[in-house]
């Protein structure tokens, strides 16, 4: 496992206002159930220490988080290292339960936006409100980023990270740099 | 010589000089002049050929209206054509070519005379050129189009930057002006969230060059504070230099933002696309001042009064020394006294009205201006220039006329309200009679998601004509706009008095009994040069419809769009249908309101990123070991790996060989991955797959078909059990996300009671076919997992590591070779692509591209989806019955497969086909019957679906449908190419290769 | 460009966002359907001048099938709804009715 590569393999890059970096290798799993079953929460809670989010919500604790994607599935966030180990553990807990638990890691890519402009390299490509009013910690939004699908978040620090598919990360590196790499619009309130 | 006044110019600023270059002539102006003001500063009046007679035109105008001064701004990859003088800033160094005027502006080989234009009418490009048809090609079309020489398309990549940006509003302003300002201030105050755009560079947009007073002071005044405490707010954004370009559906805009013109090579993206989502639209948009239509009212020197009045007041420039003023309306006036405070002469005002002693026409009088009222410009004099005007009475037919000399003509029909964005998504106009003119008619507003009026006109766009009511109204506008969207407002508005006017009186055609000479030289439509005798023409020849009368004279196309030459237009159409103005009705105003860049259409979508590009796990290692690429939707697969000075074919040829007799390695990545688990997975499967899933033992794989409900065949791939309750679903490369799309479908909208969980893991795992007879020894060489034929037999699969990394090996065979696919999680697929490389080395493992795949699934027979498949054929036409349960009461396409044509013995059927002298069947090739058909066409009787040389065989081999082709085994039958060249190929099995399949299953 | 909201996630799609997929409430005949009904499941599509009853799916988002009541003359939307339904839902069939008092119901 330790040889694994993620699909840029740690591009970065600066602009005037922002700053675009792949973040590396990320544990994800995908975790599709009816979402009132008793035992999902408790094996969510084992997994990633969290509780079941709310609609387009997303929890964290410390390096662990888990998102809602679909009124059916979500998306934990976890170690790397640790993904297989999460999946053989919900299996187990999530046994005689209709569920479907799946390593997605190696399918994703995710980057990180920073800087004062963060929001402006999102609203160049994303068709969603991304003023802090309409947007902000603790919400995911499952979009379009230019023309594949995207999810993002933010944090407190108003540092954005998003998520595509492995296979268009070079796409979506080069769309966020080139968003980046423009200069101000002005039209976010400072948050 | 300069026309440039010692004073006066609000906008420009003597202290920066900028050179420029117009038609090779280096020139000068000042900051804040826009290329047209620059130009007429310069003396420079002529600055086109007009489009289908090349006479010659001079700017008319001083806004987006303009018809004549369409310049091609910039050289090389900065070049970009048909650009409007008047809406370009001038900036140091700014080059432009006037772009209708082949060879030269002063001389032009096609400026046609009376005799040509006799030969241009309306509908000329219909009447003239029908016949004889082959002129077309040879002799119209090439002449034509030198002659009507719009701007030249750029031979350069463009330089620039675009980008689009994403923006949420409350309430959109769009329009800068007195108007726009009071609408966004309005709602700024009433909290909501509003953006104000304006296209030019300046707030306030005509009040100042009008004299308008606001709350007791002068309007540059009022606008400079307006515009202060709309920045303080926090939730008014506000943007010039950027237009309102469209309105549409469900409340969404474009507002298309010049970010860089002005300031070419400052790095700075040079145009922004908003993508405007607003709740409420308020359009601020002013109105358009409209020509008068006299013979010879084209002639450079003949101008809008109100650019006039604009150039004199916010440039300094004399657009001419000596000015008629002719005019139906009190309006003019401002431009006659703007011209005499300026030190301009006017030796007389030409007003249509019987009667003329406003308050702006006395104040003209007093100051010793003549008035000729109930007058007529008969003709203009000057060709290249007014030299002056032969004046006659109103009601007549022209007669002599009396000359009077000048250099100049403003001319003022009244003004029209810019409706295009109110109409754009729907709103509808009313006609005043007051002053001749369609306006929003409010109770017929564009309505949005919820059946709510979504925009709303302000100021003069309304129709409001007097200052005090403009400010009333936009007022107005933006409170309701604002409470709409959800916001308490107050529609508080600045105080302004309206200027006393004495009503306008329409005039269409001057003089009104105008003869036939003087009309064919009344041009409405300055751009596309359509006349006055040209609508009377098109009736005669019996058109009513505006929007058909529009495309057969060329009214109001292209870039016009309906802004100077409409309502004269509709108001020459209804007089000569002796119909009512409003019962004509005006042509649609479709968007954008001017034309934008397809730069900012386009944004970030260019060069590398104009598609999504999709790359496998291994995508870097083929870029370095000379592949040539073949595109599979948005995936990028090797198609082969060319050797230096090896072609395609040669390249092909070797990677089929190698793998045949030893080892070959395939990057299967793209192949689509679906894991479908739940208790009625099977099931699900079992409707989703023409065969039965649900009894595939775990650890095994079996080939399935999917087809759509109309029973054609429309995926294929083998199915792997996982354990009781998962499936892995292979697809097509381009066809995971349909598929996965389709499975979702049906297990959300029709059997959602069914306990079935799918995900996408395509993109999860890199998957690599190692395939040939030394393939097994290979992966023994690398350790690690038992893959003899007894512990992984032929259509089985195992899980486990390989030389340490975690795989599932599949034992399938797309290539009758003995064959595993390696699954491996993508982020360690090169990795292990790396060893099997290194270790393959004593068996010359060669790595193959697609075209080598596709060739040895063709000699072994095997169909491709999207080859043998086109999305009319079924499962029967391709000897696929083996993979159809009969067992199944249901499965997805099976009741269409029932339907009589779909059982018809005459389905054409496939069948392998070899040349009788081992040459290669053209692709797509239709196989001839006996006799024709209706159209006296030969029948055809089958078609080549899959064609390639065999390196393996040495011949080409081919697979096709043929009607009751298995029937006819052995039977010769002949193939048309394109050179319509017959090719005789006999029919044979499919199977080429290996027919019993012992290579693959050893 | 529509605006639907996703009746799962609640975001206010961009239609962008989203996947048509042609008419909604079609009932699907299989095996043992006459030649007419399998005709009309097939093929025959209302395609009305007003009210019409739609399927898309939220595919740049949450990925979920929804339904979607809207005027194909003001693309006035009535309401959109969860697919797991053979009909429109009463709460959607009374706000077309709410706004248009003649609308007849669905054909």
């Amino acid at each position: 496992m330790s040889d694994a590569v993620t699909a840029p393999k740690g591009a970065s890059s600066v602009g005037p206002v922002a700053q675009v970096e792949e973040r590396g290798l990320q544990g994800m799993v995908t975790l599709r159930a009816d979402l009132s079953e008793p035992a999902l929460a408790g094996a969510v809670k084992a997994a990633t220490g969290c509780a079941l989010p709310e609609t387009r919500q997303i929890l964290y604790n410390g390096d662990r988080a888990v998102a809602w994607m679909s009124p059916d599935e979500l998306l934990l966030l976890v170690p790397y290292v640790d993904t297989v180990d999460v999946v053989a553990a919900l299996e187990a807990a999530l046994a005689g339960v209709h569920h479907l638990a799946v390593d997605v890691s190696d399918a994703r890519a995710s980057f990180a936006i920073s800087g004062p402009g963060a929001r402006e390299v999102l609203a160049r490509l994303c068709p969603v409100d991304l003023s802090p009013v309409a947007f902000g910690p603790g919400e995911i939004r499952r979009t379009r980023l230019a023309q594949v699908p995207a999810a993002f978040w933010t944090d407190e620090a108003g540092r954005f990270t998003l998520v595509c598919f492995r296979s268009v990360a070079r796409y979506a590196f080069d769309a966020l740099v080139g968003a980046a790499s423009g200069d101000k619009v002005g039209y976010f309130q400072e948050s | 010589m300069s026309m440039r006044l010692e004073q006066g110019g609000r906008l420009i600023n003597r202290e920066k000089p900028l050179g420029f270059v117009f038609d090779s002539n280096r020139l000068k102006g000042f900051e804040g002049d826009t290329l047209a003001s620059a130009l007429l500063g310069a003396g420079k009046m002529l600055v086109n050929r007009s489009y289908k007679y090349h006479r010659p035109r001079g700017i008319v105008a001083s806004g987006p209206e303009e018809p004549n001064a369409l310049v091609g701004l910039g050289q090389g990859a900065w070049f970009e054509p048909d650009q409007r003088a008047t809406t370009t800033e001038l900036f140091d160094g700014l080059t432009a070519m006037p772009q209708n005027a082949w060879p030269s502006l002063g001389f032009d080989v096609m400026a046609v005379n009376g005799w040509m234009s006799k030969f241009m009418p309306a509908g000329f490009y219909y009447k003239t050129f029908i016949w004889p048809r082959a002129f077309w090609k040879h002799v119209y079309e090439p002449v034509i189009r030198e002659a009507a020489a719009s701007g030249r398309p750029p031979q350069e990549p463009d330089a620039d930057k675009y980008e689009h940006f994403y923006a949420f509003v409350d309430v959109l302003v769009v329009g800068g002006g007195i108007a726009g300002l009071q609408a966004a201030l309005t709602a700024g105050k009433s909290g909501a969230r509003v953006l104000l755009m304006e296209q030019t560079a300046h707030w306030g947009g005509r009040a100042p060059v009008d004299g308008a007073e606001i709350d007791g002071k002068p309007a540059d005044d009022w606008i400079a504070e307006t515009l202060a405490a709309l920045e303080a707010m926090e939730n008014v954004t506000l943007r010039n230099r950027t237009m309102g370009a469209g309105v549409f559906d469900h409340g969404y805009a474009l507002g298309y933002e010049r970010v860089a013109d002005h300031t070419p090579g400052d790095g700075r993206v040079r145009h922004r696309l908003w993508r405007i989502r607003a709740k409420q639209i308020v359009t601020a948009t002013g109105a358009i001042e409209r020509p008068l239509s006299f013979a010879g009212n084209d002639v450079p020197g003949v101008m809008l009064a109100s650019a006039m009045r604009d150039y004199v007041v916010n440039y300094g420039v004399a657009p001419g020394r000596k000015v008629v003023v002719v005019t139906n309306n009190d309006d003019a006036y401002r431009t006659v006294l703007a011209l005499i405070d300026a030190g301009l002469e006017v030796p007389v005002v030409v007003d249509a009205r019987e009667r003329s002693d406003g308050p702006l026409a006395s104040e003209a009088m007093r100051r010793g201006v003549a008035v000729e009222c109930g007058a007529a410009i008969m003709k203009v004099k000057g060709k290249k220039r007014v030299e002056g005007v032969m004046l006659c009475r109103g009601n007549g037919t022209g007669g002599a006329g009396a000359p009077v000399e000048c250099d100049a003509v403003a001319m003022s029909g009244g003004w029209s309200p810019v409706v295009h964005l109110w109409s754009h998504c729907g709103g509808k106009l009313k006609w005043s009679e007051e002053n001749a003119h369609f306006y929003p008619d409010p109770s017929r507003a564009p309505t949005g998601a919820q059946g709510e009026a979504f925009v709303r006109t302000a100021g003069i766009a309304s129709g409001a004509m007097g200052t005090g009511s403009v400010l009333k109204d936009a007022a107005a506008a933006g409170a309701a706009a604002s409470r709409s969207a959800g916001f308490k407002a107050r529609a508080a508005a600045a105080k302004a008095a309206d200027a006393e006017e004495w009503p306008m009186k329409p005039v269409w055609v001057m003089p009104e009994q105008a003869l036939p000479e003087l009309r064919s030289k009344m041009f409405l439509d300055f751009q596309n040069d359509v006349k006055v005798a040209d609508i009377q023409l098109a009736v005669q020849e019996g058109y009513e419809s505006v929007e058909l009368t529009k495309r057969y004279t060329t009214l109001g196309m292209a870039n016009d769009q309906g802004k100077l030459s409409n309502i004269n237009g509709l108001a020459i159409l209804a007089d000569s249908l002796g119909a009512e103005i409003p019962q004509v009705g005006t042509t649609t105003f479709r968007p954008p309101y001017q034309p934008i860049s397809f730069g900012s259409i386009a944004g970030e979508a260019r060069g590398e990123i104009f598609q999504p590009l999709r790359r496998t796990p291994m995508h870097d290692w083929h870029e370095h070991n000379g592949v040539a690429w073949e595109p599979v939707g948005h995936w990028r697969r090797p198609y082969c790996y060319p050797k230096p000075g090896e072609d395609h074919e040669a390249a092909v040829a070797r990677e089929v060989l190698a793998t045949r007799n030893s080892l070959g390695l395939l990057d299967a990545s793209t192949l689509g991955k679906l894991v479908v688990k739940g208790p009625d997975a099977g099931r699900f499967l079992d409707m989703l797959y023409t065969n039965k899933m649900s009894t595939l033992k775990p650890g095994k794989c079996r080939y399935g078909l999917m087809c759509n409900e109309n029973g054609f065949l429309s995926d294929d791939g083998v199915v792997a059990r996982l354990d009781e309750d998962t499936f892995l679903c292979h697809t097509t490369s381009g066809g995971a996300d349909r598929i996965h799309g389709w499975m979702e479908d049906w297990l959300q909208c029709e059997w959602w009671d069914w306990k079935v969980y799918v995900a996408n893991v395509t993109e999860q795992w890199g998957q690599i076919a190692v395939v040939g007879p030394n393939a097994r020894k290979l992966l023994e060489k690398l350790g690690g997992m038992d893959v003899s034929k007894e512990a992984l037999p032929f259509m089985g699969w195992v899980e486990g590591e390989l030389d340490g990394i975690t795989v599932r090996i599949f034992r399938i065979s797309f290539s009758g070779e003995l064959s595993y696919e390696l699954a491996v999680p993508a982020g360690e697929a090169m990795a292990l692509w790396s060893k099997l490389l290194v270790a393959g080395r004593e068996w010359s493992i060669t790595p193959y591209g697609t075209e080598a795949l596709h060739i040895m699934r063709a000699e072994k027979g095997f169909i491709m989806i999207g080859d043998e498949t086109d999305g009319t054929v079924i499962p029967q036409d391709l000897g696929l019955g083996w993979a159809i349960s009969k067992k199944k009461d249901d499965y997805l396409g099976k009741r269409a497969q029932e339907r009589s044509h779909m059982v018809s013995p005459d389905r054409w059927k496939l069948v392998g086909l070899e040349t009788l002298d081992g040459s290669v069947l053209p692709d797509g090739a239709y196989a001839v019957g006996k006799g024709v058909n209706g159209n006296g066409q030969r029948n055809t009787i089958g078609r080549v679906t899959s064609t390639y040389m065999s390196p393996t065989l040495g011949k080409g081999i081919a697979m096709g449908l043929v009607h009751h082709g298995p029937d006819r085994m052995g039977e010769v039958i002949k193939f048309v190419a394109t050179d319509e060249s017959v090719i005789e190929a006999k029919i044979v099995s499919p199977v080429f290769y290996d027919p019993d399949g012992e290579k693959q299953d050893v | 460009m529509l605006i639907l909201q996703c009746p799962y996630c609640g975001i206010q799609c961009d239609e962008t966002e989203l996947a048509p997929g042609g008419e909604a409430h079609l009932k699907r005949y299989g095996p043992g359907s006459t030649d007419e009904e399998f005709e009309a499941y097939l093929f025959e599509r209302k395609n009305p001048l007003g009210v019409h009853f739609e399927r898309w799916r939220h595919a740049n988002g949450c990925g979920k099938w929804f339904l979607a009541a809207r005027s194909t003359t003001t693309l006035e939307v009535f309401g959109t709804y969860k697919a797991q339904t053979t009909e429109p839902p009463a709460e959607i069939v009374a706000a077309i009715k709410a706004k248009l008092p003649d609308w007849e119901g669905r054909q």
